[in-house]
């Protein structure tokens, strides 16, 4: 008897992880601009902004580990697992799913890094880790190109929202540190 | 075992996580950055200090343990 | 002086013997004798007591020890960039008497197997370099050195003739200090354990290299050997450089430079990294590290500046702490931000009182910069600060109660880079 996945499920679960890691990618992004930003009050400490940046990025993960797992298992389309990491290695919507590989490869490299930081020096890590500003827009093109919801209202709302909340608290992010230039 | 903090001042940015994590040892000078109010780190605290050593965005905050290792 | 033998002399002069000669291989080699060999060199280095003369009085002897005993080939950087700006020595040395410092080179990099060699100045003394580069290239033909002498600018900053900052400019970098460890005996110069020694201890070391250790402690105290150059200025007739045994009281270092030209209030010895000291403290103590360390002082690099009573100390410090805080190097914010703040502070004490708790603020920010830094440039500022207070109570509490002092009103006394010789850029 041999294994068949295919059926509306495990297509839901990929479209459904997908956007949710997209999500939590954009909160990652999110506290990680305010963590640099030196964001600090009475009741909203810096280590929490630190803290959270780090959980929900390990969160994505996760969550990228079931997109993954569900898109290469399903049957409907043939798509190898390599072509997760490697661009263009699949033959279905290979340009739109190569930017997911691009993406999570970039991804990967930031969290080994990161949780190598120490024995990598300050330095050597936060060169990588500029990469973030690359990883996002990509995983987000990724979403746009290759999921197939996007018709859908509510998912065109949210992909809206998050890119707008990245680009405003970047521009705040810049504005913040032009200030604090000019006062010194 | 005994172990010391240390700030590298050239790395420090004044970002202020340490003393957040550590107020008991760390405090924050005008210009936001570390004053230690002692180098020697109490046992009870070890692990909140290795935690903030961790959390600097600069990796500033350094610990060196008697055994002769920096962390 | 038939000035066919070498100099076998107990007392002085010694380094300075040469000082009117002119500045030629042939003629130096005359007067001192040739270049001897390095065997033992550390051993008699040790039993000499010779000590650093850049500042810090470190043991010569024990530093090369420590450098020659670590495995692998080591680097010798000759530190003559004299930052301090009411130092001359080293400049003296190194115009009229470089094959002393050349030999002291070549001799330390023998000795702890050096292969490779450095002579660093300011890059902004061209005049200095090419005279340096002649004297090299005359030792080259004559076959003297065999580690190459590499004569090297570096940046003209304060910071920049701290050792550290010397050898990560060796190693390509800007020339600021950076954090230890390693220390450069450890890991310096492309990663090799470097020996960094001042001009003048390695023209020392030339000389003891010659005449032996008992000769080196000949004069001197047994405490503190030798002899060593101090620069006078100030408020003296006959301001210049002077080589004196070490233990000279500093009264008779001001009857030497001529004697006072002025009544004066205080001594400023150390430089710019030293302490003030009340005249009548001052009088007495004899220039070496533990003496002016019992009165309160600091020896530093030999820097005697006599201060009239008619200047006043607060307004010539406060103006020397704003050149220190335009000269740091900017890396660790407690210096970058506290001397600023302690210049101002002590501006306002000068010139307006003790508006705004201006004396105390001076007093706040000293713990706030002591011992903060990466190097001891903010030290150093905080400790000249805290020798205003502890040297002149009275000075300062008048202008706490009465605001300037007519003294505020001279021209500045102590000597700053001009704005055109100062480097702005680190490049």
């Amino acid at each position: 008897m041999s294994l068949d996945f295919h059926g509306p499920g495990l297509w839901y679960a990929t479209r459904a992880t997908g956007l949710v890691a997209m999500l939590l990618l954009t909160v990652s992004v999110l506290f990680g601009i305010i963590t640099a930003g030196r964001f600090g009050r009475e009741d909203w400490p810096r280590f929490l902004s630190q803290g959270l940046h780090r959980n929900t990025s390990l969160l994505v993960l996760a969550f990228l580990a079931l997109h993954v797992g569900t898109t290469v298992v399903d049957t409907y389309t043939s798509i190898p697992l390599a072509a997760a990491f490697v661009p263009f290695a699949s033959a279905y919507k290979t340009a739109w799913l190569g930017l997911g590989a691009v993406a999570l490869d970039l991804l990967l490299a930031l969290v080994a890094t990161s949780l190598a930081r120490k024995r990598l020096g300050y330095q050597a890590w936060r060169r990588v880790h500029w990469l973030a500003y690359a990883c996002w827009p990509v995983a987000v093109a990724h979403g746009l190109g290759a999921g197939t919801d996007r018709s859908a209202a509510w998912v065109v709302v949210l992909s809206t929202a998050c890119v707008l909340a990245v680009l405003g608290t970047a521009a705040w992010r810049v504005i913040a540190a032009v200030r604090l230039g000019l006062d010194r | 075992m005994s172990a010391t903090l240390r700030v590298n001042p050239i790395a420090c940015t004044g970002h202020g996580m340490c003393a957040e994590l550590l107020p008991e040892v760390v405090e924050l000078d005008r210009w936001g950055y570390p004053v230690l109010v002692s180098p020697a780190i109490p046992r009870s605290l070890l692990a909140h200090a290795r935690r903030a050593a961790q959390a600097c965005p600069t990796l500033a905050l350094l610990i060196e343990e008697k055994a002769g290792k920096h962390r | 002086m038939t000035g066919t033998r070498p100099m076998p002399a107990a007392h002085l002069p010694r380094l300075l013997a040469g000082i009117a000669d002119a500045t030629g291989l042939r003629g130096y080699e005359r007067r001192y004798g040739p270049l001897p060999g390095s065997g033992r060199l550390i051993t008699v280095v040790e039993a000499a007591g010779l000590t650093g003369r850049g500042g810090a009085g470190f043991p010569a002897g024990r530093k090369m020890r420590s450098v020659a005993a670590r495995p692998g080939r080591k680097a010798v950087v000759a530190n003559g960039a004299e930052g301090e700006p009411a130092s001359r020595k080293d400049r003296l040395l190194l115009s009229r008497l470089p094959h002393l410092v050349l030999d002291g080179i070549t001799l330390a990099a023998a000795a702890v197997g050096a292969d490779e060699a450095y002579l660093c100045v300011h890059g902004t003394e061209g005049g200095l370099l090419r005279r340096l580069d002649h004297a090299v290239a005359e030792r080259q033909a004559a076959g003297l050195d065999p580690v190459p002498i590499q004569v090297t600018g570096i940046p003209a900053r304060y910071v920049s003739s701290e050792q550290s900052s010397i050898v990560q400019y060796l190693n390509g970098g800007p020339g600021k200090p950076t954090f230890s460890p390693p220390r450069p005996h450890e890991r310096g110069v492309n990663g090799k354990p470097t020996l960094v020694h001042n001009v003048e201890t390695l023209a020392h070391l030339a000389l003891i290299a010659r005449h032996g250790d008992r000769w080196f402690r000949g004069t001197g105290l047994p405490s503190a050997p030798g002899s060593m150059l101090v620069t006078v200025s100030g408020a003296v007739t006959r301001p210049g450089v002077y080589e004196i045994e070490m233990g000279t009281t500093a009264g008779e270092v001001i009857v030497l430079a001529g004697g006072a030209a002025e009544r004066l209030q205080a001594l400023l010895v150390g430089g710019y990294f030293g302490a003030w000291l009340p005249v009548e403290t001052a009088w007495p103590t004899p220039l070496t590290h533990s003496g002016l360390k019992a009165a309160g002082g600091v020896l530093g690099a030999g820097i005697v500046i006599a201060f009239p009573a008619a200047a006043c100390p607060i307004a010539e410090t406060a103006r020397v702490v704003r050149y220190l805080a335009e000269e740091s190097a900017g890396q660790c914010g407690p210096c970058r931000f506290g001397l600023p703040a302690l210049a101002d502070a002590l501006a306002s004490l000068a010139f307006f009182g003790d508006r705004g708790g201006s004396a105390h603020d001076v007093e706040a920010l000293f713990p706030l910069v002591e011992r903060r830094g990466a190097c001891r440039h903010p030290d150093g500022a905080a400790q000249l600060g805290r020798s205003v207070f502890r040297a002149f109570p009275a000075d300062v509490h008048w202008h706490r109660w009465q605001g300037a002092c007519d003294g505020v009103r001279r021209p500045p006394l102590l000597p700053l880079p001009g704005d055109e010789e100062r480097e702005w850029d680190w490049g």
